[in-house]
């Protein structure tokens, strides 16, 4: 034990359970996906060489990115705006806005794409108002497509853009904006000068944090997009319970995997990451 | 560009600013002359940031006017006054290197990339900083972020420099030593300084003219001689220095501790008061003596260290003497 410990730091000993609960827990399970991939159902390169050759599967890629890219587009804009409205909303409605915006954070998202449903449906209530007044003569569908796939995700999004660019919105000192004024700077730049770098780091957490999470949406596609809109994680979900192609499934969930620490190293070859992920600023 | 010496001169006319129902300033006027270096000071919350947010445009002014060079600014927004303005705390832009940070008003004002360049190197020669150019602000020491500051500020030569407790945050050994800058600084470029602080040195050791805030009003205006030998009032004397206060022949004065003589014993013929040594504190230059005069009042001294009669000890009976002069007669208040 001695021997041991002038080895290891003990620091290491007080942290070792936990330690081995992480490695268990996470690094098991996914090295074991991992494993699959190359092995499931002979060993080698197969199931990712199939990706190359079936176009299917590569559209199901494809189709996912540019859904989670749109996704993510929109949402973090519009996360902009609702967060920036409430860092300069007077204190009571703020305190509203925020309510309102953890309310739909905690509702389900079956329950929130169900909603939907009843809103977009061909007699829904947004079909039936704009007739009503007269803006379309036939409804437009809403549903099946990837319109409704994205309205639902933004939807379900929105909240995960807003509450990172809020902590970064309201981190930045309001001298700075009035030094950028008195300057002789328009409201307009000092927004493109100041506040939009200064409110980057909060910017590129909430776009890494929804277009993650965008990845693995799985119930909105399946309920909104009606069949018609495949994407990755319901694909997987077809290979794991359906067709039992577990190494195909395998090689999908490492592929995103992979696209997202990938993405992250990028990222962190800009700019630090732990200031993204509520590290020090300063 | 103007010559910020032909213009700069500040006309505040009546102003008041309310907050709700409270009144932040009562009814203010003052005229600031060009090239005048003058502070506002007083305690916090006497109304001169709020004063000063007013003059700089990012508050509005409840009642009143405020003019520049006889043309009244008050509906000018603040990025149209062209007042320079250091900030508490200086707000710097972090993610700009130091040489954006003072460019930036010729930059939003779309000047050509050399003269703002040209323009930059002169103003970080002016506050010493030629080899921090391309630093971030967050890799400077306090004092040299308060450079920056005021380099930002004075880069487009503005008429009038506003400046908002901008030492505040600086040791005390620092802020004597730019306290010097500051005036060296403000001699070159002739621009009118309108200071805030709470820091009675400061004032006294800066300004050409000071004012002396309470509550949102204006206590007293004067050179910083004139206050500290003719304070009008109870207030601008205790706040400016130190003061004793004496009731005689039911009228109230003030003394600095500075012009009373302590003469040992009790034998003097021109002997004012007579009281015991409370207390002596050391202080190096000068030496503080309580006296606890017959008259039940406590009258505070100070005394060159190398005056002090050795007989002057803790419990001794002094004589405490002054000239006429010395005691200044008090309005109530």
């Amino acid at each position: 034990m001695h021997a041991l410990t002038r080895h290891i730091h003990p620091g290491w000993l007080i942290i070792a359970p936990l330690f081995l609960l992480v490695v268990t827990l996470y690094l098991g399970p996914i090295l074991n996906i991992l494993w699959l991939s190359f092995t499931d159902p002979e060993p080698g390169l197969g199931n990712y060489a199939k990706l190359g050759q079936e176009g299917a599967q590569l559209r199901i890629v494809w189709t996912t990115v540019r859904i989670c890219i749109i996704t993510t587009i929109f949402s973090v804009v519009l996360g902009y705006s609702i967060a920036y409205a409430m860092v300069h909303a007077h204190r009571q409605q703020k305190s509203y806005m925020l309510t309102l915006l953890l309310v739909s954070f905690w509702i389900s998202i079956l329950v929130r794409t169900f909603a939907w449903l009843m809103l977009l449906g061909r007699k829904g209530l947004v079909n039936v108002t704009l007739e009503d007044i007269g803006l379309i003569a036939e409804p437009i569908t809403f549903m099946r497509n990837e319109l409704g796939v994205l309205i639902g995700m933004v939807h379900y999004m929105i909240p995960y853009a807003v509450l990172p660019l809020l902590v970064s919105m309201q981190s930045i000192d309001q001298r700075v904006m009035n030094a950028s004024r008195n300057l002789g700077a328009s409201g307009t730049q000092t927004f493109w000068r100041i506040y939009l770098p200064l409110t980057t780091p909060g910017l590129v957490a909430a776009t890494l944090l929804v277009f993650i999470l965008s990845l693995g949406f799985y119930v909105t596609p399946a309920v909104l997009g009606g069949g018609k809109v495949l994407m990755v994680a319901e694909y997987i979900s077809v290979q794991l319970l359906v067709t039992l192609k577990w190494g195909t499934a395998a090689m999908l969930a490492a592929i995103m995997l992979m696209g997202v620490l990938a993405m992250l190293w990028i990222m962190s070859r800009f700019m630090k990451l732990s200031t993204v992920f509520g590290g020090a600023t300063r | 560009m103007a010559d910020p010496t032909q213009i700069g001169s500040l006309q505040i006319r009546n102003v008041s600013k309310f907050f709700g129902s409270f009144q932040a300033v009562n009814d203010i006027s003052l005229d600031i002359q060009n090239g005048e270096f003058l502070t506002l000071l007083g305690p916090s919350g006497s109304g001169k940031t709020t004063l000063l947010m007013m003059v700089a445009g990012f508050l509005d002014i409840s009642r009143g006017d405020i003019a520049l060079d006889g043309a009244s600014i008050a509906t000018v927004p603040a990025e149209k006054r062209n007042f320079g303005m250091v900030f508490q705390g200086y707000a710097l832009f972090p993610h700009m290197s130091v040489r954006d940070n003072v460019g930036y008003a010729l930059s939003v004002r779309k000047r050509p990339a050399r003269e703002i360049r040209a323009r930059v190197d002169e103003m970080l020669e002016l506050v010493q900083l030629q080899d921090f150019a391309d630093r971030k602000p967050g890799q400077l020491s306090g004092g040299q972020q308060q450079r920056v500051a005021l380099a930002r500020a004075l880069c487009f030569a503005p008429p009038v420099l506003l400046l908002d407790e901008p030492l505040g945050a600086l040791d005390k050994k620092l802020r004597v030593e730019v306290q010097e800058q500051l005036k060296d600084i403000h001699r070159r470029v002739g621009t009118t300084f309108i200071y805030v602080t709470h820091d009675q040195e400061e004032a006294l050791s800066m300004s050409d003219r000071i004012v002396i805030m309470r509550d949102g009003a204006i206590e007293q205006v004067g050179t910083p001689k004139e206050l500290y030998e003719r304070p009008v009032n109870r207030f601008t004397a205790s706040f400016l220095g130190k003061s004793n206060f004496i009731e005689h022949a039911g009228k109230a004065f003030a003394l600095r501790p500075e012009k009373i003589d302590l003469h040992p014993g009790n034998s003097h013929a021109d002997a004012r008061l007579r009281g015991t040594i409370r207390s002596m504190t050391y202080f190096g230059s000068m030496q503080r003596i309580i006296v606890a005069a017959d008259n039940n009042t406590e009258i505070e001294v100070d005394i060159d260290v190398w005056r002090n009669p050795s007989n002057l000890a803790e419990g001794a009976r002094v004589d405490l003497l002054w000239e006429d002069t010395a005691a200044v007669e008090l309005q109530s208040g």
